[in-house]
């Protein structure tokens, strides 16, 4: 028993340091996450209705950036830049690595949703002398991004999670705040399973957002139909 | 050192973090699947404190970071008594973590064959586990073959963490050679290729069994 209030007492005084470190993570977490969601929004766009070269080339994309593992994007977004003279930071290099990442997979998401859209309501609004990009943005998009929102939420459970990785190249989130306390005390355990519990939180959290979000903008007869 | 006498200077070394990468995938993936198949039938069918720890276990590696779970592993089970050894310690996490994933997929998989088969199987006089395992599980387990085979490559992709509790596997030997050559951009492109190759060569064939165990006129339909 005095084990654990013993425990919790460390927890206490080096809760400081883990907050910080969370507030780290939910920064990248929440940026990489934007960066992602609007950079697929245009490949998916481009991959359906660009030209073919554009078509294949994000296509590509697309497919490079779902099948590295997250921890080698961000090796290549940390070092490489370095080496053309470029410098980014830890955070800067995580975020793009793991933005670019997260649009690859999106991007999958919201070709689905596209695709599920039907062709009928494009050639409508074209021929009813919409510009094509007005078209996109006023018709398919808003539909695109309701359809899309349940595979969103799957995606940003897994994603999420993924921020823990981008210590690994220097950034000081949680998990590394973690391993400075444990570094100084001695205590694994502990500081791991509390850091295990706050990303099931916010995992959580998350997920419960996105149903609102299903929620708050379904259009009651316009659901998906399967 | 020009670009390509470097890959042929490092490519040995990186033959051999790929076997323990393929090891460590096929080992962990084999021991998730079984775990799966209990957790899934545990949570679906199980009395209910079973159903509750199924869902409870499920829940738990789900909602948490896979990194985080390698560390409480590696780091944290030597507090309790448990040392394993690192190559250990990171099959064990991935299969725990896979297993969890793949419950939820066998577990989709399972409630699209129609309830009326297993009552059936159960009329006719079969136990409760023969019918699951001459009738639900053979049909379930060709359904959930697509979504197992991304989880295989997810954790394909997902071992190169395993680097951080010193596994030696091909993005620990990448970071090695990158650290003694002082090489590092070069080195993660090369290691990078090498995982699109092993994820391409493995969804073909993924695909190909995928076929090959296809029941013509049983195909999912929705």
């Amino acid at each position: 028993m005095e084990a654990i209030a013993n425990q919790l007492t460390l927890l206490w005084d080096n809760s400081p340091a883990l907050l910080k470190g969370l507030e780290v993570t939910l920064e990248l977490g929440f940026s990489f996450f934007a960066l992602g969601f609007v950079v697929a929004i245009f490949i998916a766009l481009g991959i359906v209705y660009g030209p073919r070269y554009l078509s294949s080339l994000f296509s590509g994309f697309s497919w490079i950036f779902r099948s590295l593992p997250a921890i080698i994007l961000l090796f290549i977004f940390y070092y490489g830049p370095s080496k053309i003279g470029i410098n980014l930071s830890p955070f800067w290099a995580a975020m793009l690595a793991l933005g670019l990442r997260h649009a690859g997979y999106q991007t999958h998401y919201f070709r689905g949703a596209i695709q599920s859209i039907g062709t009928g309501q494009l050639e409508a609004a074209r021929s009813l002398g919409l510009s094509l990009p007005r078209a996109l943005f006023e018709v398919i998009l808003p539909q695109m991004l309701r359809f899309s929102l349940p595979a969103s939420a799957n995606e940003y459970a897994i994603t999420i999670k993924d921020t823990s990785l981008a210590f690994s190249i220097g950034v000081v989130e949680i998990l590394q705040q973690g391993n400075y306390i444990i570094a100084r005390e001695y205590n694994p355990l502990t500081v791991y399973i509390t850091i295990a519990i706050i990303y099931w939180i916010i995992t959580r959290a998350g997920t419960r957002f996105f149903a609102y979000l299903e929620d708050r903008y379904m259009i009651p007869g316009f659901e998906l139909e399967r | 050192m020009n670009y390509l006498n470097y890959i042929w200077e490092i490519l040995p070394a990186l033959a051999e973090g790929v076997k323990i990468t393929m090891i460590m995938t096929a080992t962990s993936m084999g021991l998730a699947a079984v775990l799966a198949v209990f957790l899934a039938l545990g949570k679906m069918y199980g009395p209910k404190p079973v159903k509750a720890f199924c869902s409870f276990y499920i829940e738990l590696f789900r909602g948490t970071p896979l990194l985080v779970q390698l560390f409480i592993i590696y780091f944290g089970l030597p507090e309790v008594g448990i040392n394993l050894p690192s190559l250990i310690a990171a099959i064990v996490g991935f299969a725990l973590n896979s297993g969890a994933y793949q419950a939820e997929y066998l577990r989709g998989a399972i409630q699209s064959i129609k309830e009326g088969q297993l009552e059936a199987a159960r009329s006719v006089g079969m136990s409760f586990f023969a019918s699951m395992r001459t009738i639900i599980l053979p049909q379930a387990l060709r359904r959930v073959i697509p979504s197992w085979s991304n989880d295989v490559i997810y954790t394909l992709k997902y071992t190169s963490v395993a680097f951080m509790i010193g596994a030696q596997e091909l993005t620990s030997v990448g970071k090695i050679m990158a650290g003694r050559y002082f090489r590092f951009a070069d080195t993660f492109i090369v290691v990078g290729a090498i995982y699109l190759i092993l994820v391409y060569i493995f969804s073909t064939s993924v695909d190909k069994l995928e076929r090959k165990l296809r029941i013509p006129g049983f195909e999912m339909r929705d």
